[in-house]
Parts: structure tokens; C-alpha cells; sequence
């Protein structure tokens, strides 16, 4: 099993997106409460049979929110990882194999995006932008970009010089075909890799900016924002806050995991190291 | 001499680069300032004084025209006045700044005194309980979300124990918990990285070679393996630097430390838009003057850069 998905690296990226997707939709409809119905005179209730985890101060039941936020916090970050990688695969890609001037304009626009701490430019962006999911993805997909088309094109600049492209060439394939059936093969192992990693630390920028107010908007179930909402409540009901915050740890811990394990599969130097 | 000169071309240019995003920036983004400075009293104000302060604030010419001079001012220093406070937006930002810069180094030093021992251990115990435990931790550190760390240790020192104050700055009490929070949530990156690039320093050649020589265990540790790991850790220093700064600004938020991170979301929520721009090019600017001191570094910590240069 091991050895085909290492052959068809693919496939592991379709199976885990299928069953993430799988798995976040399902989650969402096996939620026992309506997340966003307020039941003013059950506000604040402990642990219970009922209420799994209690409730909130406006009386919604925080396990079914917990399964519907999943859905906001892990779809967006993975449509902001996926959209990251639309921009960035792409342009690395030909930013490494037609190098020249394109190349080195390119690199000095992306050099630029670098040089700017990330954290600082999205939590502006999105703050001028105005509060909103939409806004704080445009952010994040701004700063996250820049970090594939920078992988993609230095492993193309490396691959393209090999023995096999040039007889790929000679027997006359098209640049188009060289980049789909050599390049892209080459550079998803580690494309992949770092989109598990970044999928954590992504979640976990969702949730700051949502903490601060940048992202999404009450009544929507989020865990960055369910975490805002319950830190008003937090001397008399620190649940509120906690359930949300393992909820984020428990998932980026999840994509950590999985990010190191395929670290290890597909990147042979570190393996060495002994990560 | 030559590469001294390029540099600072270059840095020229992306100050010029920062000034214009930055610039971009503010126009680019919905909601206008005028009114969100007419409405700090809550009264309705006429069209007539918008219009009047719009002219006072040079917002109806081209916008060529603004970043020009905006530009102008920019190379004399002077960003403005504040939205909001009425007072010049340098001293604003310098005002607010030894506050951060505190906070910063305080939490590289907690970051440091956790993560240094920490990672040393595991990488000379390897595959024991001790390393496992220590990678559990890195693992653990690298996914909690740091805010929420920080609520929790307010809610257990501060109002379970009431042992450190949650809020404000001042004295070293204030200073603990913001600290601790951003030191921990830092550390566990470095614990890895130290880990790894200790296991494989101590497995090159020079560390066989100091062996040969008759240096003692420590020594070689010390000052053989342990500065090969620093030109590592140093580059991740660079390129986690943008964390840390976004760090700062959510963990001042969250203990209202009043620094240049609790100032900018202050502006951003009322559109103060020249103290955004001045925090932006304060911070790119710092970013790259760290970055190019860290390039410097290398030449003092790895022989390797320095015999290269000189070859060339």
C-alpha cells in the first residue's frame, strides 16, 4: 500500500482531500442541537448528558457548534491552502523552467512579499479590508503563495537541467508536456508536505485574526471566533473558551502529525537528520 | 565594497517598494477616514465639514500628487499626525516601541532558556523517554494557538491564584505572562530544529577531528558542534521573525500591553490610516535590517562562508 502511494503521490493528495471533505460535511449533520439556536433561559450549563460540552451564554449547545465550526475553520483553510496552491504552483512552475528575465522579475516580486513578516501583512490587509471570511481569506492567500511558487520553482530550476528532460526533449515533447508529466510528478512529494504542515499554521492564523475580530462574524460558528466570544465569559465559564482552543490544537496537532509523517516518506534528507 | 553598495541599493529600492504598498494600501481600502475622524464625538456633522477637512487633509488631489508628497515627507521623516490623537505619528510609534522590544527580547530569552536545554537533551539521549517527552512537547507547542495559552494562563495565575497581574506593564510581574505565553509557543519550533542539526553536527567530520585532537567532550560540544547548529537556528530566527512580530501584536492585545501591536489594531479598528502606514514601514524596515545582520552573522559563525568569499 505504502510503496503505491509512494509511486502515485496523487493519489494520497485525492484521498486525503476526499476524506477530509467526507469527513467535515459529514460531522456537520450529525450535530444534536441547531448551532445557532439561542435558548436564553439554558445559558452557561455544565457538562451534561444533554449538552455534551454545556452551553454558551446565549444558550446554543457548544458541541454541535464545535462540529459546525469545524466545518467553517477546516473548509476555509483548506480553500485558502487551495487556493494558494492554484497561484503558486503554476507560477513557479514557469518561473523556474522559463527562467531569464521573467524568472528574475518574478523572484523580486516574490522576494518583496518574503522580506514582509507574514502575520503583520495579513492581520493589516485583512483589518483595511474590513472584518469578514472573505477578507481574511483574500489575506492569508496573499501571504501564503509566495512559499510554493518559491519551492516549485527551485525544484523545477534543479530538475530541469537533468539527463532525462533533455531526452524528452530531443524526442520532442512540448514544454507543456515536460512540465505536466516531469515536473509536476517531482515537485508534489514536497508540495505536498509543506501544504500539510502550512494547513496547521493556517488554522491557527484563521483563529488569531478571528480572535481579534478579523474573521468571521457572530453568530457563525467558528472556532477562532467561538474563542472570541467565550473570552468575555471566561472567569465564570471557562469552557467557552477552553472546548474551542482544544478543538484548534487537536486539529493542527492532526495535520502536524500527518505533515511529518509524509516529511519522512517523501524527504529522503531529512530522514538522514532523523526528524 | 562592491556587494556593500548593491546591498544598500537594494535596500533603497525596497524601502521605495514598502513606501508604495504601503501607500496602496490605505487608498485601496473601503471606509473613509474623514468621517471616521468627524464621528469620534458622535455628532452628525455637516457635508460642508467634510468636505473642508477632506481639502484640509489633501484627499481631493490625483493620487500621483499624494504619494508625492507623501513621499517627500516620508524622506524628511514626518508620516503625518495621527487620525486620531492629533500627534505625529513617529513619536506615536517611537513612544510605543521600547515597549515591544522589551517584550520581544523578553520572550527570545524565555524561548531561549526553554528551547536550548530542551533540544541539547534530546539530541544527546536520543530515542529515550527523555527525547520522546521532549518531542511530545515540540509537537504540542507547535499546535496550541498561542492567545489561547494566554487566556489559560490568566485564567490560572491571575484569577485562580491570582500571582500575576493579567493586564497593563510596568513592572517584571506584568512582563510574565505575555512573555511566557510568546516564548513557549516559539520554543517549539527550535527544539526540533536544535535536535536535528545537533544529531547531524555531531556526526561530521570536524567533530571526528576535534576527537582525533584530544579535545574534551564538552569543549567539543560546546564550541564545535553547538556553533555548527547556530548558523540553523539563526535562519529559521530570520524567517520566524514575521511570527513573532504577529506574535507580539496578538499576545498585546490579549494582556493590553501597550505596545506598537496593541496601537495598529487600535488604528486598523478606527481606520487611523497614518499610523498603519508608519507601523508598516517601521516593521518591514526592521525586518530587513534584522535579516541583513543576520547575513553578516553567518560570516562570524560558519568558517565555510567566510573561506568562500574569500576565494572569490
Amino acid at each position: 500500500m505504502n510503496q503505491f502511494l509512494l509511486r502515485h503521490p496523487k493519489s494520497i493528495i485525492g484521498l486525503l482531500v476526499v476524506s477530509f471533505v467526507l469527513m467535515i460535511v459529514s460531522v456537520s449533520y450529525i450535530a444534536p442541537y441547531d448551532p445557532n439556536h439561542v435558548t436564553m433561559k439554558e445559558r452557561l450549563l455544565p457538562i451534561s448528558s444533554e449538552h455534551w460540552l454545556g452551553t454558551d451564554h446565549l444558550g446554543r449547545d457548544i458541541f454541535s457548534r464545535i462540529l459546525v465550526g469545524a466545518r467553517t475553520t477546516v473548509g476555509t483553510s483548506l480553500l485558502i491552502l487551495m487556493c494558494s496552491l492554484l497561484i503558486g504552483i503554476p507560477i513557479g512552475l514557469f518561473s523556474g523552467y522559463i527562467g531569464g528575465r521573467f524568472d528574475r522579475v518574478l523572484m523580486k516580486i516574490v522576494d518583496a512579499f518574503m522580506a514582509f513578516p507574514d502575520y503583520i501583512f495579513a492581520i493589516v490587509l485583512s483589518g483595511l479590508l474590513g472584518p469578514g471570511m472573505f477578507n481574511l481569506i483574500f489575506a492569508i492567500v496573499i501571504v501564503k503563495w509566495v512559499g510554493y511558487t518559491r519551492l516549485v520553482r527551485s525544484t523545477v530550476i534543479t530538475e530541469k537541467h537533468k539527463e532525462y528532460v533533455l531526452l524528452a526533449k530531443i524526442n520532442g515533447l512540448r514544454s507543456f508536456q515536460i512540465l505536466k508529466k516531469h515536473m509536476i510528478p517531482h515537485i508534489m512529494g514536497n508540495v505536498l508536505v509543506l501544504a500539510t504542515l502550512d494547513l496547521g499554521k493556517i488554522i491557527l492564523m484563521i483563529a488569531a485574526l478571528s480572535y481579534i475580530g478579523l474573521g468571521a462574524q457572530p453568530p457563525t460558528a467558528e472556532w477562532g471566533s467561538m474563542l472570541n466570544e467565550g473570552k468575555a465569559f471566561f472567569y465564570n465559564a471557562p469552557l467557552l473558551m477552553v472546548i474551542p482552543g482544544l478543538a484548534i490544537m487537536l486539529f493542527v496537532l492532526m495535520s502536524n502529525l500527518l505533515g511529518d509523517y509524509l516529511r519522512d516518506k517523501f524527504d529522503v534528507k531529512s530522514k538522514k537528520v532523523g526528524i | 565594497m562592491k556587494r556593500f553598495s548593491s546591498r544598500l541599493m537594494e535596500l533603497v529600492l525596497f524601502i521605495l517598494l514598502l513606501s508604495f504598498i504601503s501607500f496602496a494600501f490605505m487608498k485601496l481600502a473601503p471606509g473613509d477616514p474623514v468621517r471616521y475622524i468627524l464621528n469620534i464625538d458622535d455628532v452628525a456633522v455637516s457635508e460642508e465639514r467634510i468636505n473642508e477637512l477632506r481639502e484640509e487633509l489633501g484627499f481631493n488631489d490625483p493620487l500621483v500628487i499624494q504619494y508625492g508628497k507623501w513621499l517627500l515627507q516620508f524622506i524628511k521623516l514626518d508620516l503625518g499626525n495621527s487620525h486620531m490623537t492629533k500627534q505625529p505619528v513617529i513619536e506615536e510609534l517611537i513612544e510605543k516601541l521600547p515597549a515591544t522590544i522589551l517584550l520581544t527580547v523578553t520572550s527570545l530569552f524565555v524561548m531561549t532558556i526553554i528551547a536550548v536545554p530542551i533540544g541539547t537533551i534530546s539530541a544527546l539521549y536520543k530515542n529515550t523517554w527523555i527525547d520522546h517527552v521532549s518531542r511530545m512537547f515540540a509537537l504540542f507547542g507547535a499546535s496550541v494557538p498561542s492567545f489561547w495559552l494566554g487566556l489559560l494562563f490568566i485564567q490560572l495565575f491571575s484569577v485562580k491564584f491570582g500571582w500575576l497581574p493579567s493586564m497593563g506593564m510596568g513592572t517584571i510581574q506584568h512582563l510574565i505572562l505575555p512573555a511566557l505565553t510568546l516564548g513557549i509557543a516559539m520554543a517549539a519550533v527550535y527544539v526540533r530544529l536544535l535536535r536535528s542539526s545537533l544529531l547531524e553536527s555531531l556526526g561530521q567530520d570536524f567533530i571526528r577531528a576535534a576527537k582525533a585532537r584530544g579535545l574534551s567532550n564538552g569543549r567539543i560540544f560546546f564550541f564545535h558542534a553547538f556553533r555548527h547548529c547556530l548558523v540553523p537556528v539563526i535562519t529559521l530566527f530570520g524567517v520566524s521573525l514575521g511570527s513573532l512580530l504577529g506574535g507580539t501584536v496578538i499576545i498585546e492585545v490579549l494582556f493590553s500591553y501597550p505596545g506598537i501591536g496593541k496601537l495598529v489594531v487600535e488604528a486598523i479598528v478606527r481606520r487611523d490610516f497614518p499610523i498603519i502606514q508608519g507601523y508598516i514601514l517601521f516593521m518591514g524596515l526592521f525586518v530587513t535590517v534584522i535579516n541583513s545582520l543576520i547575513d553578516v552573522s553567518y560570516r562570524y559563525l560558519n568558517p565555510e562562508v567566510r573561506l568562500k568569499e574569500g576565494r572569490s
